[in-house]
């Protein structure tokens, strides 16, 4: 192109319609829109807040809190900070969180697997329960659950008796529970140096077979392991170091074993088995995504049955289920937020009575949507190292 | 080949008994799966119908069946919600007609539901005759509506205007709440609730959100990086936090951050947190199909001369929302569902008239598990008819079978 020509086309373009500097324009525009907004919104904020004497702060966080917490996995009294408060909501999400993944998965799972059985009646009965709890909201599910049975059990004297035995009543669902002696702390550490052995010779005689192409016979070796650490630390410990604490009624209430509060026990169940039902059609899609033409295609190669399975079928499925099933562990997280509403007192309920307790709504507030975002941020980084690994490299 | 063979086959031509050894009976293992099913099958179905029928107590929900449905509307002004929904239903009759594949389920089952419900005897009084005859006349109404629509003269643009005006005038003229109208008196929205209040939100939510979460998603690809900075912030907080917080924030912390003159209408702010919360996970969606959407797309576009503007118009929204129908039809029905979370700051949906109705009298305290089902078979019933919608759009579209 010629400098006449390219003088020419500028002068054709007028500046309304050349492209640099229209973008230029729009950004500047609508930098200036989005910055005024900021502006403004922060500038009434603490004109409001120097008004009313509650300057964005975290002073008061040292504080003794002063109102109780009736369900706490870490020591605390109304004496301690509302920083602590704040923590124990933490932990208490954190747990109703990691046991309701725990359960809702192998229940999903089992859900998903017998909505593919070729039997048309059980392949219904999943699918109404998948039909039911998609299609009501959390919310109902989780108040038909703890008004609708937990606050309508008998008393502890008329306790229902599950298998287990597990005891249930209006004070919650009591647990036989295995607990550790004196002796049980030996156990404890033979079971994890047991586990962490096992997982290193996995990876380390995984990788030699993988180089040197010698059977190393890595899954025998780390399974007699996992096997045999346990099994020494057992006997070590003078054969006993569990015991099985059973509840057992004394007076007008429960002893012993493991006590889940009626909150507790109906916000586990209620975000359990509505994620179970969501997590289901995450498995059955994973499983229906491999191609029946692969399973034929490792059988033609004469893969044996489980290797079919460990190598073809379960990589592919995984690839395709992992994702949408971190992000239903990551909404079960944000559901349990839920729980406020019937009472179990995770980070959101706490952040809304240290609100009210410390007459801080603005910083208590970030404090609490932070924790919640760094939550999902942690989780999205780890599945996008874990999806990386996993996708095809080419396709 | 036997997969040829099995979609070949008609399913109609298997006799029952052939059919129940293929289904349930085919190896020992299946026939005692089959067996231990309708045992648990029994006892389930035998526990419910005993409990629906003999030992649950339906007063909670039979006593107040207004208070349901548009919460403390002021009685003299049920004529506007009345309208509202014979207008609703003159046009779910109108699209039975034009989009029957879609919603002919839901109308013929609102229509029987409503006859049903204006002719079960109560004993109540504020069921009057004008409210039966509201109800009777919708099953009438949806099939006039229909008669009318299958004339060749109505086409889908027709119907989607009256959507639309309906729905302005519905907002605007009957239920007004905000701004009182020369003729109308105000009804403030603290008055309103029930399901009334439930469907605002959601249908509000659902129109409000779609443009926003379409242009957050054009944002987000965007090549200017202010705006696409601030479409990733936006998009990835909302979608970290809980609804919850949202609906907190906007509901208690905003009024901190707006001038005190500017006070917004309660139900308002609700109904915005539910636009901005949709809107995050709405542009996700679309944000998939626009990556879906091959360059070629865009290139071929641009060499026949068209502006930015109608490529994205004509080009590749149209291409990419084909693609995520499904996914939003999804995230719709989960904002549907979302709507209960406003009880949580005081309004009175659904389910916060339930839990009002349980408060009315002391004898009431112990059936809420009668009025909470209540209430989940009110949102299942929605949510069902919204999920087979979308499934025979997939199924229109063929999108799942790419």
């Amino acid at each position: 192109m010629s400098p006449s020509t390219r003088t020419r086309s500028n002068q054709q373009i007028p500046f309304w319609r050349d492209e640099r500097i229209l973008n230029a324009a729009a950004q500047t525009v609508s930098a200036v829109v989005i910055l005024t907004l900021l502006y403004l919104g922060i500038a009434n904020f603490l004109e409001i807040s120097q008004q009313r004497g509650m300057p964005l702060t975290y002073g008061f966080l040292d504080d003794p809190a002063g109102f109780p917490i009736t369900e706490s996995y870490i020591p605390y009294d109304p004496t301690m900070s509302f920083g602590r408060a704040f923590m124990v909501g933490l932990v208490n999400t954190l747990v109703v969180s990691v046991v309701g993944i725990i359960l809702s998965t192998p229940l999903g799972l089992f859900v998903g697997l017998a909505r593919l059985s070729s039997n048309w009646l059980v392949n219904k009965i999943a699918l109404a329960y998948i039909e039911f709890h998609r299609n009501i909201p959390l919310l109902v599910l989780l108040f038909l659950w703890y008004f609708g049975v937990f606050t309508r059990l008998p008393g502890a004297k008329e306790s229902l008796t599950l298998p287990g035995p597990i005891y249930v009543n209006q004070r919650g669902l009591y647990l036989t529970w295995p607990r550790l002696t004196e002796t049980g702390g030996i156990f404890l550490a033979s079971v994890i140096i047991g586990v962490l052995l096992a997982i290193l010779a996995w990876i380390v005689l995984r990788r030699i077979r993988e180089t040197q192409g010698r059977e190393t016979y890595f899954g025998r070796v780390s399974l007699a392991i996992l096997i045999l650490f346990p099994l020494i630390g057992w006997f070590v410990s003078g054969g006993e170091p569990l015991q099985l604490d059973e509840p057992a009624l004394q007076g007008f209430n429960f002893r012993g074993g493991l006590r889940m509060s009626p909150e507790f026990s109906a916000l586990l169940i209620g975000l359990t088995t509505y994620t179970a039902a969501f997590i289901a059609e995450v498995f059955r899609a994973g499983i229906l995504a491999v191609r029946k033409g692969q399973v034929e295609a490792a059988r033609a190669l004469g893969l044996k049955n489980n290797h079919v399975l460990s190598l073809i079928v379960i990589p592919q499925a995984l690839r395709v289920v992992i994702p949408p099933l971190i992000s239903q562990y990551l909404n079960l997280t944000k559901n349990s937020s839920l729980a406020l509403i019937i009472g179990y007192q995770e980070l959101f309920a706490i952040g809304k009575v240290t609100i009210n307790q410390a007459g801080r709504a603005v910083p208590v507030f970030l404090m609490v949507m932070a924790t919640y975002l760094l939550l999902s941020l942690l989780t999205s980084v780890l599945l996008n190292i874990y999806n990386k690994r996993v996708q095809f490299v080419e396709r | 080949m036997s997969v040829t063979s099995e979609t070949l086959a008609p399913p109609a031509t298997l006799r029952p008994l052939a059919w129940l050894r293929k289904n349930l009976f085919s190896t020992w293992f299946n026939a005692l799966l089959t067996i231990v099913s309708l045992v648990f099958l029994y006892f389930v179905l035998a526990g419910i119908v005993r409990w629906v029928f003999f030992t649950a107590d339906w007063s909670p929900v039979t006593i107040a069946p207004l208070l349901f449905l548009v919460g403390q509307y002021p009685r003299d002004q049920l004529w506007r919600p009345a309208l509202s929904l014979l207008m609703c239903v003159f046009l779910i009759g109108l699209s039975w007609a034009i989009w029957e594949r879609y919603v002919k389920a839901f109308a013929i089952f609102l229509g029987v539901l409503l006859g049903v419900l204006a002719l079960i005897p109560l004993e109540t009084p504020t069921i009057t005759l004008g409210v039966r005859a509201v109800f009777l006349a919708c099953p009438l109404l949806i099939s006039l509506a229909f008669w009318i629509g299958r004339r060749s003269a109505v086409k889908g643009q027709h119907v989607g205007t009256l959507w639309l005006l309906a729905s302005i005038l519905i907002t605007l003229v009957l239920l007004p709440g905000i701004r009182s109208i020369p003729g109308l008196s105000a009804v403030a929205t603290t008055a309103w609730g029930g399901l009334l209040v439930t469907l605002l939100l959601a249908i509000g939510g659902i129109v409000l959100s779609f443009p926003i979460g379409v242009l957050l998603a054009l944002g987000r690809r965007s090549s200017l990086p202010v705006v696409k900075i601030f479409s990733i912030l936006f998009i990835e907080v909302i979608r970290g936090v809980p609804l919850v917080t949202i609906l907190f924030m906007f509901s208690i912390i905003l009024a901190l951050f707006l001038p005190a003159e500017s006070r917004i209408d309660r139900l308002l702010r609700a109904l915005i947190a539910m636009v901005v919360f949709s809107a995050a996970y709405t542009a996700e969606n679309v944000r998939g199909g626009l990556q879906a959407i091959p360059e070629g797309q865009v290139e071929a576009a641009k060499a026949l001369g068209l502006s930015n503007f109608h490529i994205t118009a004509f080009i590749v929204l149209p291409q990419a929302l084909r693609l995520v129908i499904p996914n939003i039809v999804g995230q719709f029905i989960s904002l549907f569902k979302d709507t209960t979370l406003v009880v949580i700051v005081g309004i009175n949906d659904l389910l916060g008239i339930g839990n009002a109705v349980l408060n009315l009298r002391p004898e009431f305290v112990r059936l809420q598990m009668e009025v909470y089902l209540f209430i989940a078979i009110i949102f299942w019933i929605f949510s069902y008819f919204m999920s087979y919608a979308s499934l025979e759009l997939e199924k229109a579209l063929g999108v799942g079978e790419r």
